[in-house]
């Protein structure tokens, strides 16, 4: 039994056969998952300076020496490194006074500060499939994200106190602008918004929840909507990115809607962040500093805010590592264009935009694959894992500690 | 999918009834349910004035002979292997139900749907429902599917 590491789902029951240098036999595996397996046998990085194949001492030591140099370095990735390599990312962080930030500063960043500080009530994707009868996708499409979201948690799986499941016990709902892959599963349960009208349909629940006549959308559905919610026993809410950036920060009326349905029954917020240990990176950073990214350590001090963002970070800083991740092709083209001009240090398992641009390329091994560890799941839970291939190739969390010795 | 309406449609539409069924209509219900073959229907092979329905009918049906016992039709190149239909057929949940009966991949032989190499694979045909002379029209594997990746004749 392997795990896979293509979503935050981290299943746990893959098969898959890896010997001579293919894969074959894989059992268990989504497409996504598939992909994410197959890739390891192609399109790897070498250690490279400036464009040209170096040993791997000498690349640490120039990264090293750019980290060193630098006023101001910005540290970015992180979502796609175990837990352990992310301690040491920050324990660098903090030595070298540097600005530290991970990929979904653009995403679910508000979301998960509201359920890490307990404002909204969250639970593991285990007891949604014990207990859940409503779950809710919420600007999300897992089957497109998260493909097994649906078959092993929120609908389809028979849990202790839903036997039935999806046929007679649980109702699956999506808020969404389009008509996704998961909402042609349960059309007759869409209620489509119109892009950033989030915030209203909220109202309009708080409204039917308290005996109101709504003000937008389909009345006599928005009523359908509210008995619904009634006369859930246990509800789920999975947000995702189309509900966070619709809300713009507003966490509160979310907030308050969660507050309302738990007056009557029980609801829980369960977030389907992207990358298989980004909820790892918050709570290791919210730990150490009460921010789950966006922190600066210069001068000592932390600071924390829009001016530690990558996008602001990305024009002030002077150096930059990024670990697993492929800021040139996924950030907006300024910010982009602005880290492309620094000496960019990649530390990636895979050839991107980002490691080509780079002045130092470090390769690492693929966490789940070439290397163990441990990750945190979207739901908060720890999963260790074991590397299934030896590739003797250094793992995320060695490779920072070797740039940590030499500076 | 093709329908039996359009089948009709490209059949002599006579009720000859040479097919030993009585009318043109219940052919095309026979060729859909795969208990019929176009050559039984011997004017539409004979005369030549069928002959563009005839071409037009084989090409209609062409998809349908890669269809199993069961009508069963994957297109693992829509597949998204999430794994909905292994866990929601009854079969595969009765044939292994501490692994599909609650969300995990099977480990049994018996199963009829599993996941292998990213998309969804079909052995074990004979325990479907939809299987043999008793079978029960049960939909769950194509309801539950996001991308229309299963389908039955």
């Amino acid at each position: 039994m392997a795990i896979c590491t293509g979503c935050s789902l981290l299943c746990q029951d893959i098969e898959a056969d890896v010997s001579d240098g293919r894969l074959s036999k894989a059992k268990n595996l989504c497409r996504k998952g598939h992909g994410h397996f197959q890739a390891s046998f192609s399109e790897r990085t070498f250690p490279m300076i400036g464009g040209k194949q170096v040993d791997l001492n000498q690349a640490i030591a120039r990264a090293a020496e750019i980290l060193r140099s630098a006023k101001s370095p910005l540290l970015f990735g992180w979502s796609n490194s175990t837990l352990e390599a992310q301690r040491v990312g920050i324990s660098l962080a903090e030595k070298l006074g540097a600005t530290i930030d991970d990929t979904s500063t653009f995403c679910q960043d508000s979301l998960m500060e509201s359920i890490l500080s307990g404002n909204l009530p969250s639970s593991t994707l285990d007891d949604v499939r014990n207990y859940a009868d409503t779950s809710i996708f919420w600007g999300a499409d897992p089957s497109n994200s998260h493909p097994r979201h649906l078959s092993r948690f929120s609908y389809y799986p028979r849990g202790e106190k839903r036997q039935k499941s999806y046929e007679e016990e649980r109702t699956c709902l999506v808020v969404d602008v389009r008509m996704s892959a998961t909402a042609a599963l349960c059309k007759e349960n869409l209620y489509r918004v119109s892009p950033g009208g989030d915030a209203e349909f909220i109202e309009a629940i708080i409204s039917v929840l308290e005996g109101k006549i709504p003000r937008v959308g389909d009345k006599k559905k928005m009523i359908e909507l509210g008995t619904l919610l009634k006369k859930t026993e246990w509800g789920a809410i999975f947000p995702g990115p189309g509900l966070v950036y619709s809300l713009q920060g507003n966490m509160e009326i979310l907030e308050r809607l969660l507050a309302r349905l738990n007056e009557i029954t029980v609801f829980k917020v369960v977030p389907m962040v992207g990358h298989f240990n980004t909820r790892g990176f918050y709570e290791l950073l919210r730990e150490k500093t009460g921010h789950v990214n966006r922190v600066s350590f210069k001068g000592g001090e932390i600071a924390h805010g829009p001016e530690q963002s990558v996008m602001a970070a990305a024009k002030s800083c002077d150096a930059a590592l990024i670990v697993g991740s492929d800021p040139l092709s996924s950030l907006p083209f300024g910010t982009a264009q602005a880290l492309a001009r620094l000496p960019l240090i990649a530390i990636d398992p895979h050839r991107s935009l980002t490691t080509d641009a780079a002045e130092v390329v470090i390769p690492s091994a693929i966490s789940g694959l070439e290397a163990g560890g441990t990750a945190v799941r979207t739901d908060g839970v720890k999963i260790e894992f074991e590397p299934i291939i030896e590739a003797g190739i250094p793992a995320d969390e060695q490779i920072l500690k070797r740039i940590m010795e030499a500076i | 999918m093709v329908s039996a309406m359009e089948i009709y449609m490209l059949l002599p539409k006579t009720n000859c009834k040479k097919c030993g069924l009585p009318t043109c209509m219940a052919f095309a219900v026979g060729l859909l349910g795969r208990e019929k073959k176009i050559e039984e229907c011997t004017p539409l092979i004979e005369e030549k004035k069928y002959e563009a329905k005839l071409n037009k009918l084989r090409e209609v049906m062409a998809p349908l002979e890669s269809a199993s016992e069961t009508g069963l039709i994957i297109h693992p190149e829509k597949c998204f292997g999430c794994g909905n239909c292994v866990v929601a057929c009854p079969v595969n949940v009765a044939a292994d139900p501490t692994h599909c009966g609650v969300g995990l991949g099977p480990q049994s032989d018996k199963v009829i749907l599993k996941i292998e190499d990213g998309v969804v694979v079909a052995n074990n045909l004979e325990e479907c429902k939809r299987f043999g002379p008793g079978r029960v029209l049960c939909n769950a594997c194509t309801a539950t599917c996001p991308s229309k990746a299963i389908e039955f004749v």
